[in-house]
């Protein structure tokens, strides 16, 4: 049974923990940031974030204040894209995993260019792999595939305050998102699970993504 | 907290005003979100929208600086809609006292109030007493509390609240009528706050104002109700237990002061005497502490002959101030020359910085302990000054971090929790206990060689050779001197006190904490360890989990819940009861007290046990500035007046007056623009720490100012632009964020601008910004002396360049 996650981003705070929770236990070194005009910091996924929060802030149709978070990360797709795409150049550098079905760059991925690296990313649908020139390596999530495979929670999971994520075996993880959807529907007639057919990691949105996020959803 | 974050899962509405608990309580907020899952509405009343408003029902913005505002036309609603819980307010208040006939109020001062010290005479807010010496009461009396808190809010109509807020009318009724339907039996409603509250020139009436609305409601000593103050992360509610600051001694007991000379005159002064036989005045209690406190610190040396060493403590001058405001301002006229700042980075942390920086300077020597360097610890060679004039010799002491050490916390909810060492510090570095205990046996040894002035004050100390946190939980629980029996059972000369009931002011008992006697026991052991979830059924109605550590007083969760139960010992609310009594004993949490409920005429004792007589004090002739809340505006002001009085601003604020302690005029045109600052998630504080984590610098880097598009509009700011903001103060530089999240007010018919900015940025670390607090204002709660750090006039504009920031 393949794993999966569900962010239920109306139970998010945008504390970040997952955020930096992912760069401590991937010993990922920090950017230098500048302050932009936003809380959203650093402002992409990069070679050193494979997890960052997304803000986003309008005005309903009353004009209340609406600010959507959206920890934003690998999707972990039932079927990848971005694995077909990097076996036509150097088989192999991605895979997915069957027993847990995370998608895991390999270390043949070193042997990817920049141009690859590039279409690989262009083929995902939410936009996630990033290409680090120095280390020559793609980059993202990986499921904290280490962690899963010695029976604990990934750690943006395992971080995580406000019962906002949650990751267990496919089957339980779409029956809670289904329960889950059914509230936050009481209060947000527009919620929403994402693409949940395609991925394994899904999302619960209370509007449209693009409220979001242009690249939230595929559909 | 009255009671405890588990507690929050149970209210029916959640009100947050004065703190931004999703951001500064991330996990504790998991509460919030639980009361929620079982239906609770969430209201954020706050200055910005934040991320705890983004999880809550409705957020309401208000001008900062006026919640007394706000909260009293929610007094003036309940009391106009007859929305109180009757019954409990007439079995549990002091609605019915009749207040003297010198009481009055009149264009906002209340009487006995003396212009030339600022401060009033508080005898002409008495009550009225009978014959007897106790109260009277009458509700009917057009002097009682009830019938004077009407008349004293009928001016907090929803106009004026509206018009001085910036509120509208129809959030105000939002608001009100959410919160104000918990004023049932089966209805909880909980208040949470924080430093939005306590940093104000009314700081102390604004919990004041919530504490008379939890009253009317009948929220308090209930489940899911309370006022709830959430503590800052590390140990916030231990130190002030445990009298960090200068205004008490630990466990709540008075300063000592020169009038006071012997233990016998400070005993008189503040061992209060009711007139009640249903009260259980538990302060009556005093003297057992204070003595077991005394002899905590002294040992041995104190006896009954010599006052068991009260002579030895200094006394501190009635009406003087030593809180740290008062001691930087002395700093600043050079009439302190060295000391110690541990746990504190003021040149970043404290307001008026510049006065703070420049103060420092008049130093002779200074020790600091720290982990990492800091604004206070480098002042000398801070931006634009030259090193080589600084004469302050600096000793900055390597300080371990919080997990390289053992000892107790205690949590917003009064929890005494143990944590072991995770690790060992780092190099040289120690936690303070190990500073200080060899500290003072060097000083020990000094005088004992050398003499000096009063040596016996610090050489008759019970004091170890060597600090071990085991050892001081003991003896903060308290300890017999003498072989004591019991109930049958033998308590050898050093053994542990069970609990506070058996102190003593004969001398027989020690406890440097009387709250914290019985946390650890010969039967026991050292309860804050306690780690066990188990619970009756009862318990497990309301998340009570009495053997998973240890909480003061007496492991009791629900501070005053004989306020939960009717004068049967029953329930009001039986799907969340708190205590219960079946008949003999009481069940559930452990009661405020042994004695049977009300309606036992000869045993039966008031719940609000720690006030005189035993009533809760809708009216409360013991704070400095007044027995009502009432609407001030702050120090420095956008407006020139307003409706409720001819009193702008509170009558008897603390301030400072040297030539940098300046205040914008009311309504000054050079400054037009309200400041409010706060911290955020990712840093802690002054950002001290937090800076100096890069993956947590990444994720904040840097000072910005969050402001409406419309003053952006105004001032020709884009987002993301360089800003200076001025006060009349200080010049800050900052990145502009503009956002829909903070709103331009509609105040008294004009339009006011709020900005807000978090105070976690300091020149220590390169380009990120510098102390915000140089624009705050020096000007302070007269209670408590906390600076107004949450509301300040300001004016902004476009930087050609920035300097602070790269």
């Amino acid at each position: 049974m393949p794993k999966a996650f569900l962010i239920d981003t109306t139970r998010c705070t945008a504390c970040r923990g997952c955020q930096l929770g992912c760069k401590e236990w991937n010993g990922l070194p920090p950017n230098k940031t500048k302050q932009q005009g936003s809380h959203q910091n650093p402002p992409d996924l990069n070679p050193f974030n494979y997890k960052i929060v997304r803000f986003h802030e309008h005005l309903d149709a009353e004009g209340n204040v609406v600010w959507n978070f959206f920890p934003d990360q690998c999707r972990h797709c039932v079927t990848p894209v971005c694995v077909d795409v990097a076996d036509m150049v150097v088989p192999g550098a991605l895979i997915k995993d069957s027993a847990t079905g995370a998608v895991l760059v390999t270390e043949k991925s070193s042997q990817l260019t920049a141009e690859d690296a590039e279409a690989i990313r262009n083929a995902c649908p939410y936009d996630i792999p990033r290409y680090d020139p120095v280390a020559k390596k793609l980059t993202k999530c990986d499921m904290c595939i280490d962690r899963v495979r010695a029976g604990l929670l990934p750690v943006c999971v395992k971080t995580c305050p406000t019962g906002t994520m949650a990751f267990d075996d496919r089957d339980a993880i779409v029956a809670l998102a289904q329960q889950r959807l059914a509230v936050a529907k009481e209060r947000f007639p527009k919620a929403h699970l994402v693409d949940m057919q395609e991925v394994n990691v899904i999302f619960l949105l209370a509007e449209e993504k693009e409220y979001y996020h242009e690249r939230a959803a595929f559909m | 907290m009255t009671n405890h974050w588990i507690d929050i899962k149970n209210a029916d509405v959640v009100f947050l005003m004065g703190s931004n608990a999703a951001e500064h309580h991330p996990v504790g907020f998991k509460w919030v979100m639980k009361a929620k899952d079982r239906g609770a509405k969430l209201i954020h009343v706050d200055p910005k929208f934040s991320r705890t408003s983004a999880r809550c029902d409705f957020h309401v913005p208000l001008r900062s600086g006026t919640d007394i505002a706000f909260l009293g036309g929610m007094i003036n609603y309940i009391l106009e809609k007859e929305l109180y819980y009757k019954e409990y307010v007439l079995n549990n208040t002091n609605a019915a006292f009749v207040v003297g006939k010198d009481y009055s109020f009149e264009n906002g001062l209340f009487s006995g109030y003396n212009a030339k010290t600022r401060t009033y005479d508080r005898s002409k807010w008495a009550f009225e007493k009978g014959l007897d010496g106790a109260p009277l009461m009458d509700l009917a009396h057009e002097r009682s509390v009830f019938n004077l808190m009407k008349k004293h809010y009928s001016r907090y109509t929803l106009k004026n609240v509206a018009d001085v807020t910036g509120v509208s009318e129809k959030d105000l009724l939002r608001v009100y009528d959410t919160f104000c339907a918990t004023g049932k039996p089966n209805k909880a409603g909980t208040i949470l706050y924080a430093l939005g509250w306590t940093q104000h020139t009314v700081g102390v009436q604004n919990i004041r104002a919530s504490a008379i609305i939890q009253l009317l409601l009948g929220n308090i000593g209930v489940a899911g109700g309370g006022i709830n103050a959430l503590r800052g992360e590390p140990n916030v509610q231990g130190s002030t237990d445990h009298a960090l600051l200068y205004h008490i001694l630990p466990g709540y007991n008075a300063l000592p002061l020169a009038p006071w000379q012997t233990l016998q005159d400070y005993m008189k002064a503040n061992t209060p005497v009711t007139h009640l036989k249903n009260s259980a005045n538990w302060w009556s209690n005093r003297p057992k502490y204070v003595t077991s406190l005394l002899k905590g610190w002294y040992g041995d040396a104190a006896t009954p002959e010599n006052d068991y060493c009260y002579d030895l403590l200094p006394k501190g001058e009635p009406g003087a101030d030593y809180s740290y405001m008062y001691v930087m301002d002395k700093i600043y006229h050079g009439q302190i020359t060295g000391g110690f700042i541990f746990g504190v980075n003021p040149l970043n942390s404290f307001p008026n910085t510049n006065k703070m920086r420049k103060a420092l300077d008049n130093l002779d020597w200074l020790v600091c302990s720290e982990l990492h360097h800091s604004e206070t610890t480098d002042n000398w060679q801070r931006p634009g000054e030259d090193p080589k004039t600084k004469k302050t010799e600096v000793f900055l002491l390597p300080s371990a971090h919080r997990i390289e050490k053992a000892g107790t916390i205690s949590n917003s909810g009064r929890w005494l929790l143990w944590f072991d060492k995770a690790v060992e510090p780092g190099g040289e570095a120690r936690n303070f206990a190990d500073m200080f205990v060899p500290l003072i046996n060097r000083i020990r040894k000094l005088y004992e060689t050398e003499g000096g002035v009063l040596p016996e004050a610090v050489l008759k100390l019970n004091w170890p050779e060597k600090f071990d946190p085991e050892e001081w939980a003991r003896r903060i629980n308290g300890q017999f001197w003498k072989d004591t029996t019991i109930n049958g059972k033998l308590y050898k000369r050093g053994q542990l006190v069970p609990a506070f009931g058996h102190l003593k002011d004969d001398g027989s008992t020690s406890s440097l904490n009387w709250l914290y006697c019985g946390s650890y026991t010969e039967e026991d052991g050292n309860k804050s360890q306690r780690r066990d979830p188990s619970q009756t059924p009862m318990q497990a109605k309301i998340g009570l989990f009495p053997k998973w550590s240890w909480c003061w007083p007496v492991n009791r969760r629900i501070l005053y819940n004989r306020a939960s139960v009717d004068v049967n010992g029953r329930p009001l609310n039986p799907d969340l009861p708190v205590i219960a009594w079946d008949g003999s004993k009481w069940v559930g949490d452990v009661p405020d007290g042994p004695w049977p409920p009300q309606a036992d005429k000869e045993k039966g004792k008031l719940p609000f046990i720690m006030n005189t007589d035993g009533y809760a004090q809708l009216y409360g002739p013991g704070r400095l500035d007044g027995p009502f809340p009432e609407h001030y505006e702050p120090a420095e002001t956008p407006l020139a007046s307003h409706p409720f009085s001819k009193q702008l601003s509170s009558p008897c604020y603390k301030f400072h007056s040297s030539d940098m302690d300046q205040l914008a005029k009311a309504a000054d045109p050079k400054y037009p623009i309200v400041l409010t600052t706060y911290s955020m998630t990712e840093h802690w504080c002054g950002g001290g720490e937090t800076r100096n984590v890069p993956n947590l610098l990444e994720a904040e880097p840097q000072l910005y100012i969050e402001m409406s598009h419309e003053l952006a509009k105004e001032k020709g700011i884009k987002n993301g632009d360089g800003v200076i903001i001025e006060s009349a103060r200080g010049r800050v530089e900052a990145i502009a964020m503009v956002t829909i999240r903070i709103r331009p007010f509609t105040v008294m018919g004009k339009t006011i601008h709020l900005v807000g900015m978090p105070f976690a940025y300091g020149w220590t670390t390169p380009k990120c910004g510098d102390s915000t607090n140089r624009l705050t204002v020096t000007a302070y709660d007269p209670n408590t002396t906390i600076p107004e750090a949450k509301a300040c006039c300001v004016n902004i504009r476009k930087a050609d360049r920035l300097t602070e920031i790269a």
